[in-house]
């Protein structure tokens, strides 16, 4: 399977890339006149499939779609995807008909059975909600033209899942939070956002612990509220509260112990350019503290860039694929660090 | 209706025909053969009145409503028990089939929430619409049976037919007097 180079969520220009990484929005749909997927039978899974596939390649949703019928690829190929954010875990694994539609650049992702029929999905740079909310619009009203959804005027979008019953939509984005990860701030951050009906996850969503400060935050309510009013919500009031917070938190390293703080990032920096063997958990941690160097301009000479394509080729899949071979555990311990090396001198 | 047997002959009655005038209550009886004698009009498979509550059934929750009390989705089978062990519902028509006991769950899970208040896909508009149309037929031709306009009626029916074929003799006739248009 072909990629081209990772998608426009890894530049560093959308706005506020400090703290938010990136941002994505998904929207959960299922064909009426079909059972939900977990209930449905092979041969509805296959016909949901075959129906999707029409509807999809039919339609002018982005340039360069491509369809991958995920029960033909390798498991090399799947995670790719997975790493790439195009794909959730749950699809990955799962052992059914299933297949992801993705546009050319890897903004647009359609998942097929998933746990809806339809999971589609937008990502972006930084906090560029407002333009995803536009795009995710387009991309459903065209689907919606050719395809009747399972709907009723009461709940709203009917989900296999009532969690998601209403607008069936998913708002996240992807923060760095080192300064309250260093100043213990961060389980109270989280305990904050259950209140405000927030899940925070780990950098690989559902399922996953927070691989060096990342974490995912999204909106849990999908019903009672129009989308604009969940955007405006999450775009005006939660994010900047969060954003200022961290923001406040390094201030607070940089002000009252610089010396600490540049022995961290140092250290951070001096076993990435000398480490011969770097497993994945530790080199996000290492790149995590890296990055927070780079934004608070304390190691000149680093792109930002860098560290965010780094963060993406560490990864099990990319790894390999960079290699140009498969790789046991203890083969990757070592490719990392060579690589890591290579970036970083 | 108590009466079993035709007025002229001892096969079953099928048409009743109970008048009120001057305060002096009037009842007919007929069997299927003296009554198209006395030139009664008979549809040949139900009378319109039954013919109508199917109408209305087959747009209303009231079919549904049975398999609330048996705690079954009748589109996929899921059983309420089911769905709390996965966490998932298996079709679209469980939501109103557990009504009475997700709404409590959704509420809670949303924050209170219980009704949609953001998008509405295109043609569910439309066939939301057509609902409506379809409720506004069958009120329309309830009417003209009841002031005897049979070939208003007709056309009525002819109407409602070509906006959902197939939907008469689809859904069991349920006990009379149950239906209401204005539910669907």
């Amino acid at each position: 399977m072909k990629f081209s180079t990772p998608g426009p969520w890894l530049s560093d220009d959308g706005p506020d890339t400090d703290v938010v990484m990136s941002c994505r929005i998904r929207l959960a749909r299922n064909i009426a006149g079909f059972p939900f997927v977990g209930r449905a039978n092979d041969a509805q899974r296959r016909e949901i499939l075959k129906v999707a596939q029409q509807v999809v390649l039919a339609t002018p949703l982005a340039e360069g779609m491509f369809w991958v019928d995920l029960g033909q690829s390798s498991t090399r190929d799947r995670q790719l995807l997975m790493e790439r954010h195009l794909i959730s875990r749950h699809l990955a694994e799962a052992d059914f008909p299933r297949a992801v539609a993705v546009s050319g650049d890897e903004t647009l992702s359609i998942m097929v059975n998933e746990e809806d029929h339809l999971r589609l999905q937008v990502l972006g740079p930084g906090l560029g909600l407002d333009g995803l909310m536009e795009q995710i619009n387009r991309v459903d009203d065209a689907i919606e033209s050719k395809l009747d959804f399972a709907f009723s005027r009461r709940w709203g979008y009917l989900t296999a899942c009532p969690t998601n019953v209403g607008a069936g939509i998913r708002l996240s984005v992807m923060m760095h939070l080192p300064g309250l990860k260093l100043t213990g701030e961060i389980d109270r951050v989280r305990r904050a956002a259950k209140d405000l009906h927030l899940a925070v996850r780990g950098y690989y969503g559902e399922g996953s612990e927070s691989a060096g400060d990342f974490y995912q935050v999204s909106n849990q309510i999908t019903l009672g509220c129009s989308e604009q009013d969940l955007l405006a919500e999450f775009r005006d009031r939660i994010l900047p509260e969060i954003i200022k917070y961290e923001q406040h938190a390094r201030q607070m390293l940089v002000e009252r112990n610089p010396t600490l703080l540049d022995d961290r990032i140092q250290r951070a920096v001096g076993t990435l350019r000398s480490a011969r063997l770097l497993g994945a958990e530790e080199a996000m941690k290492l790149l995590s503290r890296v990055r927070l160097g780079v934004r608070l301009r304390r190691l000149p000479g680093i792109e930002l860039s860098t560290i965010n394509h780094l963060l993406l080729q560490i990864q099990t899949a990319h790894l390999q694929k960079a290699v140009g071979a498969s790789l046991n555990p203890d083969q990757r311990r070592e490719a990392r660090a060579k690589m890591m090396r290579e970036a970083l001198a | 209706m108590n009466h079993p047997k035709c007025d002229h002959c001892d096969k079953p009655a099928v048409v009743h025909e109970v008048t009120l005038k001057n305060g002096v209550k009037t009842e007919i009886h007929l069997c299927h053969d003296h009554a198209q004698e006395a030139g009664v009009s008979m549809p040949t498979h139900q009378p319109i009145n039954q013919l109508l509550t199917q109408f209305v059934i087959s747009h209303s929750s009231r079919a549904k409503a049975k398999s609330r009390s048996r705690k079954t989705c009748s589109g996929c089978g899921m059983t309420f028990a089911r769905f709390r062990q996965t966490g998932a519902l298996g079709c679209p028509d469980c939501y109103e089939a557990f009504d009475d006991q997700l709404t409590p769950l959704i509420k809670r899970a949303q924050n209170g929430a219980t009704q949609h208040r953001g998008k509405t896909p295109n043609r569910a508009g439309a066939s939301v619409d057509r609902q409506l149309l379809i409720t506004q037929l069958v009120k329309e031709l309830d009417q003209a049976v009841g002031a005897e306009q049979y070939e208003r009626a007709a056309q009525l029916r002819d109407r409602l037919q070509e906006l959902n074929p197939g939907v008469a003799g689809a859904d069991p006739v349920p006990e009379q007097g149950q239906s209401d248009p204005s539910n669907s």
